[in-house]
């Protein structure tokens, strides 16, 4: 297929592991910051066919995982309610809140439904004058831009049964964030790909010099992934800390403006806590006064909901880049995708579902 | 800055067991298989429900039945390629042949909400005539009911096969033995994609067309190059992966797939991209997998090869020593990893 072959060429992706393996002198660890490159990473085995020198590490980059448990219970809580159509992404079903998680509110008679974009829960509420319609939405800049485009399309229909739980996170202070940390073990990013695509580079650059690690946004691919720990190598090799674009066929400087424009119209920066790691300040996306009637956690009256989190798996860790899945005692055992004890192994997305799905022989 | 105290980190209790039924209880992952083994298994088993094959074989004097049953409750019950009433026909028909048995007679109960279109039903009756027609099947036994309108989604079918297993066939997923080649009879992913683009909701168009196709002509001409076929599945809910994972499971044995040798359709491909699906996770409704001795799957392939339903069939692994009961497939990498069973409804992901 046209734009996905060409980025899975078995033989060019034996040559660029050959020059990675070649360059490399030294120990080092790259984090991989999006958790669609995690699974790329295990689906197709690059780490197992890197020199032992490069460690990568799976960084906090799947929505599902990093969304807290309080706003699942939120969720759960809104979608509950007779009068509403609860509307989100396929993967936040499965997520657990603390008693329950969406799907057995759908086995519950809750109206609970997958949505493929925000737009078609607009739709939904268009076609459902007397129900409230909720979308639950969740991710990082990659979906901003489409959560804020269905507020600002309700807003101007005046469609008043519309509304949006929000949990929006932002990349950048949670790399920040984890530089920071006393445990840091990263020295190399691969950004994510598709949230460069909305929001540029220009915001890597001064992480890159003040924490001095090489940043290159990456894609997703087997050869974008390749390409871009070389490029992560190269610069750490040759102790430069440079933000570089391997993802050229999507990610441009200055990012895509018109989806910028529309997300801080809609969207104001504001403190996010993340599963496993806490409160973030400046990390996350949270609804502007002027569209306030769209915020559902005003609307149904749940901001009050504080669940405490447990402490009984590492994902928290992993998210991090301090442990690997199977380094957990309850990986492979209490925990499985069937009965997840942490979000990092709900989503498909997650580390530790990726490792299970492909990685058990280990 | 925040400083990250990882010893304060957490992550919420999960729910272990659930106390009423869920969706993915259906999908023909790890939850429904759950269910099988601690519902209904302790109270039905016998030696030949044990067996957990898609169909019953029964020894009667003289003969050997292959008996088998299938309820289809289908959203849309018109999608590309099909509908509810020939998938109703084909997938049973396709749960008999698949132990090598040459399907005869087939019932058909109809489950009706009050208010489904009589053009709908009439329209679906008459794929079933044409559907049992190709199959060489002939619908003898059937029943109606009509319920209030909310309890049943338009129409819901059942159906029950009969057929008779020919002398010397011995088909069984705990057949498979080292060295034995795994074929693959074309495509995958086509009718679980067909029905997930053509669902409500989901706003793109795509050319992907539903493969549900009677089986048991195909299985025929496999069967006259041997009968020395291990082991063969039509591989619907939970796709070629499930399929695969019961396989290696049921023999104890390992299997090794050489993921560039499965066939995917581009504009099935292309869906599954999009929505973050694994089309080897994806429903099929005219496929097979069968499991044939290494010095015969040539001579099957090439047969299949000429048959309209297996011009696409391909080899596609290998039963190995190795891991017992666990399958893996090569990546492009040349590295193995694991093909695990899927444990619920797919979920198209985020971003």
């Amino acid at each position: 297929m046209k734009y996905l072959d060409e980025f899975r060429d078995p033989v060019l992706a034996k040559k660029i592991v050959a020059e990675i393996n070649a360059t490399v002198t030294r120990p080092w660890v790259i984090m991989e910051i999006c958790g669609g490159q995690t699974h790329s990473i295990i689906r197709n085995g690059i780490d197992q066919v890197l020199a032992k020198e490069i460690e990568l590490v799976h960084g906090p980059g799947c929505p599902v995982c990093v969304t807290p448990l309080e706003i699942i219970d939120k969720a759960i809580e809104i979608a509950s309610r007779p009068d509403v159509i609860f509307t989100s992404f396929g993967d936040m079903l499965r997520v657990p809140g603390s008693k329950k998680d969406l799907f057995m509110v759908k086995s519950e008679g809750g109206d609970v439904r997958t949505v493929y974009s925000p737009l078609e829960a607009v739709e939904i509420a268009r076609n459902n004058p007397d129900k409230e319609v909720v979308f639950f939405a969740v991710g990082f800049e990659t979906t901003a831009p489409g959560n804020s485009m269905a507020i600002y399309t309700a807003a101007k229909e005046r469609l008043t049964n519309f509304s949006e739980l929000v949990s929006h996170v932002l990349v950048p202070p949670a790399m920040e964030a984890l530089l920071s940390s006393p445990d840091n073990r990263v020295q190399g990013y691969l950004a994510a790909g598709h949230v460069c695509t909305v929001m540029g580079l220009e915001e890597y650059i001064p992480i890159a010099q003040k924490y001095h690690v090489p940043i290159v946004a990456t894609g997703f691919e087997p050869i974008d992934i390749l390409e871009g720990i070389l490029l992560v190598v190269k610069q750490l090799e040759e102790g430069r800390c440079d933000v570089e674009n391997q993802y050229l066929r999507s990610v441009k400087l200055k990012g895509n403006i018109p989806a910028q424009n529309i997300i801080q119209k809609v969207y104001k920066v504001t403190n996010r806590k993340w599963r496993g790691i806490g409160e973030i300040p400046r990390s996350g996306l949270s609804i502007r006064e002027e569209y306030i009637d769209f915020d559902a956690e005003k609307k149904f009256s749940v901001g009050d909901i504080n669940t405490m989190e447990s402490d009984l798996c590492i994902s928290g860790e992993i998210l991090q880049g301090l442990k690997k899945p199977h380094e957990c005692p309850a990986f492979g055992k209490e925990c499985t995708p069937t009965h997840p004890l942490g979000a990092t192994m709900v989503s498909a997305e997650g580390a530790c579902a990726a490792y299970y799905k492909y990685q058990r022989l280990r | 800055m925040t400083n990250i105290n990882p010893e304060t980190l957490s992550c919420p209790l999960p729910i272990m067991d659930h106390d009423t039924i869920q969706l993915s209880h259906g999908a023909g992952g790890r939850l429904s298989a759950d269910l099988i083994d601690k519902i209904f298994l302790p109270r039905f088993g016998n030696e030949t429900l044990d067996k957990l094959e898609d169909q019953a074989t029964l020894e009667l004097p003289g003969k050997k039945l292959a008996f088998s049953t299938d309820s289809f409750v289908v959203d849309p019950i018109f999608f590309p390629g099909g509908n509810i009433g020939e998938l109703a026909i084909n997938g049973t028909v396709n749960d008999v042949c698949m132990c090598g048995a040459n399907p005869l007679y087939i019932s058909a109960s109809f489950i009706l909400e009050e208010g489904l279109p009589m053009e709908d039903l009439h329209r679906i009756v008459l794929s079933m005539e044409e559907a049992a027609k190709n199959a060489g099947i002939r619908i003898v036994t059937g029943d109606t009911k009509v319920v209030n309108k909310g309890n049943c989604d338009k129409i819901f079918i059942n159906t029950t096969g009969l057929g008779i297993v020919p002398d010397g066939v011995n088909i069984s997923a705990s057949n498979l033995q080292i060295g034995d080649k795994i074929i693959l009879s074309g495509t995958i992913a086509d009718h679980g994609m067909a029905v997930m683009t053509s669902r409500e909701g989901l706003s793109f168009q795509t050319q992907v067309k539903s493969d549900t196709v009677a089986l048991n002509s195909l299985v025929e001409e496999m069967l006259n190059v041997t009968k020395g076929i291990q082991a063969m599945r039509d591989p619907t809910r939970g796709g070629v992966a499930a399929t695969l994972n019961e396989f290696a499971r049921s023999s104890k044995i390992g299997i090794q797939i050489d993921g560039d040798q499965i066939p995917v359709k581009p504009e099935v491909h292309g869906a599954c991209e999009v929505l973050g699906i694994d089309p080897l996770y994806v429903a099929n409704e005219g496929k097979l997998i069968a499991v044939v001795p290494d010095n015969r799957a040539e001579e099957i392939l090439s047969v299949m090869h000429q048959h309209p339903h297996g011009k696409d069939a391909a080899i596609i692994g290998v039963v190995v020593e190795d891991h017992p009961e666990i399958v893996t497939i090569k990546t492009g990498l040349g590295v193995n990893r694991i093909l695990d069973m899927p444990v619920g409804e797919q979920l198209p992901r985020i971003c």
